[in-house]
């Protein structure tokens, strides 16, 4: 309990008091007021991060959970294999973010890379992805639907097999199609599932940093700098740890409303939430 | 039972009108599941294979199947970068904070569960608060701790931080309010002391919820790569992720080796995934929503 008392509860307290100081981390700081905070409005490499941050998240968190959805039906089917099939699903999900970066960085190789040859054998163009500016983030979105799809399937999976056999059949009973019987049986049952996933994979994407560090580094011209990966290099690179600080704060902010947001909208749509 | 006998369910008689059982007939499903399974393994499926290609393999495009296998790669790789030291650090971290977060995540999550003490609710908050923060808001902070600790680049300040996880005591307390009460009541007469109770009445219904707690801990703690990255600095301390990130950087464009050095780095957790697949799945439903 002291454990995590302090390396947990005290830190954040200690996050905002460092935000208010220029440190490089290694020595005692000086108090510097809202420097920090005044410094971080006029970055336009900040605001550049944020952006960016937001449209990984956006496209990073309705994807994962589109695809889950179909992903998860079928893994609950009754087929031979299933074991396999799962396995190969749930696979991404303990590859380790940097063999994952290393992976991808391969896929996504201009040159010699399995994804330009099958675009290649498609007629289709050559694409740069890590290496070009507005293809960057998309190609950083692809990697890391890749590596969360799994845990995605496993909570939809999850829900569905709580769902009762007696409701799916008395569907059916009632005449109800097997996609019929899905759209108005289960995936209103999921919704407690999406909630969940929502505000989950939004603060996890919110929170992306490896994936980041270990293909673009952030590049090219910043196109993929996220704001966890500025605040490392705020911090660990230039030395500016009072800076880095007001940027976690910032990230901290935003992540409390969104959590707040959303744990407001899924208590308004889930009806059907057990206490 | 009488009514089933007499109008058996439409799903029996389409059986028996069939002739045979449905599933022996390979379901249409296949055609679908078995891209998924293709898409979802070819990264890593690639990874395999380039780690057993020759250089001049994989420079050609489109990339194809090795002519043979190369398995230099994995001993050039070895003896370029230091794995086996990196592995067995990370072995070590992981072992050692898995230990810690059975041993204090239960006792902890035991006296919030059970022993009524003063500001025991406002405490438990204050843990599930911490649960809300990212890591990158506690990092830098952390950082100063370690320092002030003397265990800047040492294995020490990989492990200190995780002996404990407030995920781990949430997980772990949430478990002791499902236990009846009853039980303890019954060990406290017959004469045994909280430990006592702990021990020989809890300990053996805890098997699954320790277990879990080993698996995420585990993965969380080897697969880690932020913490080391600005905790560690000597290549001799680090962890195997981040020596793999390391020779990433020395090794750009020799994809052999670097994709054998990644191989390596992901032979235990996959195995141990592969051996307990359901035990992971079970794990990661169960914590996602406790």
């Amino acid at each position: 309990m002291v454990l995590i008392a302090v390396f947990g509860l005290v830190p954040v307290v200690w996050s905002l008091l460092l935000s208010f100081q220029q440190t490089d981390l290694t020595s005692a700081g000086t108090w510097s007021g809202a420097a920090n905070y005044q410094q971080m409005v006029h970055d336009p490499v900040f605001w550049q991060a944020a952006r960016q941050t937001l449209l990984y998240c956006v496209l990073f968190v309705p994807i994962t959970m589109a695809l889950a959805v179909p992903i998860a039906v079928l893994l609950n089917q009754k087929v031979r294999g299933m074991t396999f099939y799962r396995m190969a699903v749930f696979a991404p999900l303990v590859t380790s973010t940097v063999a994952t970066g290393v992976i991808f960085s391969w896929l996504f190789n201009p040159q010699i890379g399995l994804v330009n040859a099958g675009l290649d054998k498609l007629g289709l163009p050559q694409q740069g992805f890590f290496q070009s500016t507005g293809e960057a983030l998309p190609a950083v979105v692809a990697m890391t639907v890749w590596g969360w799809l799994g845990f995605a399937v496993i909570i939809y999976l999850s829900a569905l097999q709580n769902v009762p056999r007696e409701l799916m059949e008395a569907a059916e009973l009632d005449g109800c199609g097997r996609v019929k019987a899905f759209r108005k049986v289960e995936l209103p049952l999921l919704a407690p599932a999406s909630s969940f996933l929502l505000v989950w994979l939004t603060i996890n994407a919110l929170q992306l940093f490896d994936e980041v560090y270990v293909t673009t580094k952030g590049g090219p011209l910043h196109a993929s700098t996220v704001l966890v990966y500025y605040l490392y290099q705020q911090a660990f690179v230039n030395f500016n740890g009072g800076y880095a600080a007001a940027i976690g704060c910032a990230l901290f902010v935003v992540i409390l409303i969104v959590t707040a947001i959303q744990l407001w909208l899924g208590r308004r749509t889930s009806h059907y939430e057990a206490g | 039972m009488s009514q089933t006998t007499l109008a058996p369910p439409p799903q029996a008689a389409r059986i028996q009108a069939g002739g045979r059982p449905r599933r022996r007939r390979p379901s249409r499903l296949h055609l679908l599941l078995v891209p998924l399974s293709v898409v979802m393994l070819a990264p890593l499926i690639w990874m395999v294979l380039l780690s057993i290609s020759t250089q001049a393999e994989t420079r050609r495009f489109p990339p194809g199947l090795p002519g043979g296998v190369h398995w230099q790669n994995y001993l050039d790789a070895w003896h370029e970068g230091p794995f086996g030291h990196w592995l067995l650090n990370s072995t070590i971290v992981s072992v050692t904070c898995v230990v810690g977060n059975l041993v204090f995540c239960a006792l902890a999550g035991y006296a919030f569960a059970r022993i009524p003490f003063f500001g025991s609710r406002v405490l438990f908050i204050a843990v599930l608060a911490t649960l809300m923060v990212p890591f990158q808001i506690v990092m830098l902070p952390t950082l100063i701790v370690v320092r002030d600790l003397h265990l800047t680049d040492t294995l020490g300040a990989l492990i200190a931080p995780n002996l404990a996880t407030p995920f781990g005591v949430f997980l772990m307390r949430q478990f002791f309010t499902t236990v009846p009460r009853e039980l303890e009541e019954a060990a406290r007469i017959d004469g045994a002391g909280r430990l006592r109770t702990l021990l020989s009445i809890m300990l053996p219904l805890m098997g699954p919820t320790l277990a879990t707690l080993s698996v995420l801990t585990f993965l969380n703690v080897w697969n880690d790569f932020l913490w080391p990255l600005i905790a560690i600095q000597s290549p001799g301390n680090m962890t195997i992720q981040m020596g793999l990130q390391n020779f990433q950087g020395s090794h750009l464009t020799n994809w052999p080796e670097l994709m054998a050095a990644t191989v390596t780095s992901q032979v235990p957790v996959l195995v141990l995934f592969v051996l307990a697949q359901r035990f992971f799945v079970r794990s990661i439903a169960s914590s996602g929503f406790k």
